[in-house]
């Protein structure tokens, strides 16, 4: 099996040297984060920097509002983006006339490539003032206002990658399915939908890690008051998420001092929110796997 | 089809060579020696004016070129400290830390008064309230008064606004009107201020807004909010902004905005600030809704 072809060899190199860069990347960030944001602990007090103020030109550190903030935006995306980006998966994958996918399918990608300054945009003009007449709210400055968007933002995501891991379930489950006598909702629910089980959790932490990750509609729409979230009427007030605190702080500070640490230290909160996010995923559909093989053997 | 990508190849090369024209033709415009480049960054207050400026410059020097950018007087000064700006913009008064800063990165901060700018307090037009004194601005946003009933208005609940922390308005603000000028006092915004990043935002959310109250300079104000008459720490006297109570000292959130240089300027830059301090330049700072400086000889 030795490649005698000297080209072939060069190849060979060049693919695993791609494949090796990207974990040589994020060690390099991590190294990078962890190295500016862990002065942080040493020169902010633990009390301080989970204290519930977050006021940095005055040397209020808390970072525990920003922190539940980006909770509280990414929860509400999620249960507007999960519902909506699933059934709209299932609905082009398996009821959907050949027809209506062609066309559906590609207008849902042009959606995910929407740069996302227009829909804070879009945000500011339209669904804020709305939010604030329809709901009877001080402001639309809020982080229900951040979630709608960021739920347009994800859902693209979730129906792209979603519908592709229903389209790989075989053919021949629905057909054995519908042998069966199972009816056409039956089979979509009982049989594809935990046959892509997989595919559709990574789709939904894709679109989680969208969501929790976007900064510019985020800054734009959710008012960006640290307030502390303490009950569900938190999100329909202004709130403040870690990117967009991290966006609007960073160009200001000067670098190597108490704020800008802590700005990084923020950053390896969200480095840590992701990888828990990603190993949440892998983890899920892994043990999926091994199940659904164990039913099938 | 193939007609088409034969049309299409032949716009191409029409637009290139439209562009090659175009661009020969501007290099024989100017005048024969380099152009000089200056960079200018800074305060988001600043940013209209100093483009405005910049403008006007290049057209009367076609051998400058200035680029105008906004960020904010951190921001600004921030550049200036790593010497990437020539100009550095701000609405306030660089602080000690920065020029200690700026001094161990061997830069010397040199500060010019450019114009004036008067901070105006805005609601929305519908909002009754025509009036309020400094402290009753400090109480609004300090969370003491939570209501526009409070203040002889609706019973509306009040939806504080300001700029970004990396904004000199906002410290401004924080140290001229909520602390009102007590260096002692450690008072600061209530948390549930809506901190929004540009200057536009503030203006979009109050003229839609009627419970919002905010503030910006006022170069910015549109005929879509209202301005309140304001009342100084130890008077009775309501003003509304304006040059003229500027310029007379009535108008009490009143400031200086500024440019710094590294170091005596010298060559372009030094022209450039001598032409800021001209008639002609601080009339465009009149135009944009700013108090040009009073020329010290009259």
């Amino acid at each position: 099996m030795e490649s005698k072809h000297p080209l072939e060899f060069l190849i060979t190199w060049f693919i695993r040297l791609t494949g090796y860069s990207s974990i040589f990347f994020v060690v390099l960030i991590l190294f990078f984060l962890v190295s500016e944001g862990l002065p942080a602990l040493s020169e902010v007090s633990l009390d301080t920097l989970f204290s519930t103020r977050w006021y940095p030109i005055e040397s209020y550190y808390g970072i525990l509002p920003l922190i539940l903030g980006s909770l509280v935006v990414t929860i509400g995306a999620m249960l507007i983006a999960v519902p909506f980006g699933i059934g709209t998966a299932v609905y082009l994958s398996e009821v959907a006339r050949p027809m209506v996918r062609e066309i559906l399918k590609p207008l849902v990608e042009i959606l995910a490539g929407l740069p996302s300054v227009m829909l804070g945009f879009l945000g500011i003009q339209v669904v804020s003032p709305f939010l604030r007449e329809f709901l009877d709210l001080p402001t639309g400055l809020t982080a229900f206002a951040g979630s709608l968007l960021l739920g347009g933002i994800a859902i693209p995501t979730i129906v792209s990658i979603a519908e592709d891991a229903m389209n790989n379930v075989p053919q021949s489950y629905r057909q054995g399915a519908l042998a069966l006598g199972a009816t056409r909702w039956q089979t979509m629910w009982g049989v594809t939908f935990p046959a892509a089980r997989s595919g559709i959790i990574t789709a939904i932490m894709l679109g989680l890690g969208r969501a929790i990750g976007e900064t510019m509609t985020v800054m734009m729409v959710t008012g960006n008051a640290p307030i502390m979230p303490n009950s569900i009427r938190a999100l329909f007030m202004p709130i403040r998420t870690m990117t967009a605190t991290i966006a609007s702080e960073m160009g200001e500070v000067a670098a190597g001092s108490i704020h800008y640490h802590v700005l990084f230290f923020i950053g390896i909160v969200l480095f840590l929110l992701a990888l828990i996010v990603n190993i949440t995923a892998s983890w899920v559909s892994m043990r999926k796997q091994t199940h659904k093989e164990r039913v099938l053997s | 089809m193939r007609f088409f990508h034969v049309i299409c190849i032949c716009a191409l090369l029409a637009s290139l060579s439209a562009c090659a024209v175009s661009g020969a033709s501007a290099g024989a415009q100017v005048s024969p020696q380099p152009q000089t480049y200056l960079e200018n960054k800074g305060s988001d207050t600043i940013v209209n004016l100093a483009l405005a400026w910049a403008e006007k410059y290049q057209e009367l020097h076609p051998e400058v070129r200035i680029s105008v950018t906004g960020g904010g007087s951190g921001t600004g000064i921030t550049a200036l400290i790593n010497n990437t700006v020539d100009i550095a913009n701000a609405s306030r008064k660089i602080k000690a830390e920065e020029i200690e800063e700026a001094r161990k990165k061997g830069i010397e901060p040199v500060e010019f008064t450019i114009a004036r700018d008067a901070i105006a307090v805005i609601v929305h037009p519908g909002n009754p309230v025509e009036r309020l004194t400094l402290q009753q601005i400090s109480a609004i946003y300090t969370g003491e008064i939570n209501n526009w009933s409070e203040l002889g208005g609706e019973d509306r609940p009040i939806v504080r606004l300001s700029r970004e922390t990396n904004s000199g308005t906002h410290v401004y603000f924080l140290e001229e009107v909520i602390r009102l000028g007590d260096k002692a006092d450690k008072t600061i915004f209530s948390a549930d201020t809506l901190l929004l990043p540009s200057s536009e935002g503030i203006i979009a959310e109050v003229s839609s807004n009627p419970n919002a109250i905010g503030y910006d300079g006022l170069g910015y104000i549109t005929s879509h909010v209202k301005m309140l008459a304001v009342a100084g720490k130890n008077s009775q006297e309501y003003t509304l902004p304006s040059i003229e109570s500027v310029n007379a000292g009535t108008y009490p959130i009143s400031r200086d905005l500024y440019m710094y240089t590294n170091g005596q300027p010298k060559g372009i830059i030094q022209e450039y600030l001598d032409w800021i301090h001209s008639s002609e330049a601080q009339e465009i700072v009149r135009e944009l809704g700013f108090v040009p400086i009073l020329e010290t000889s009259d």
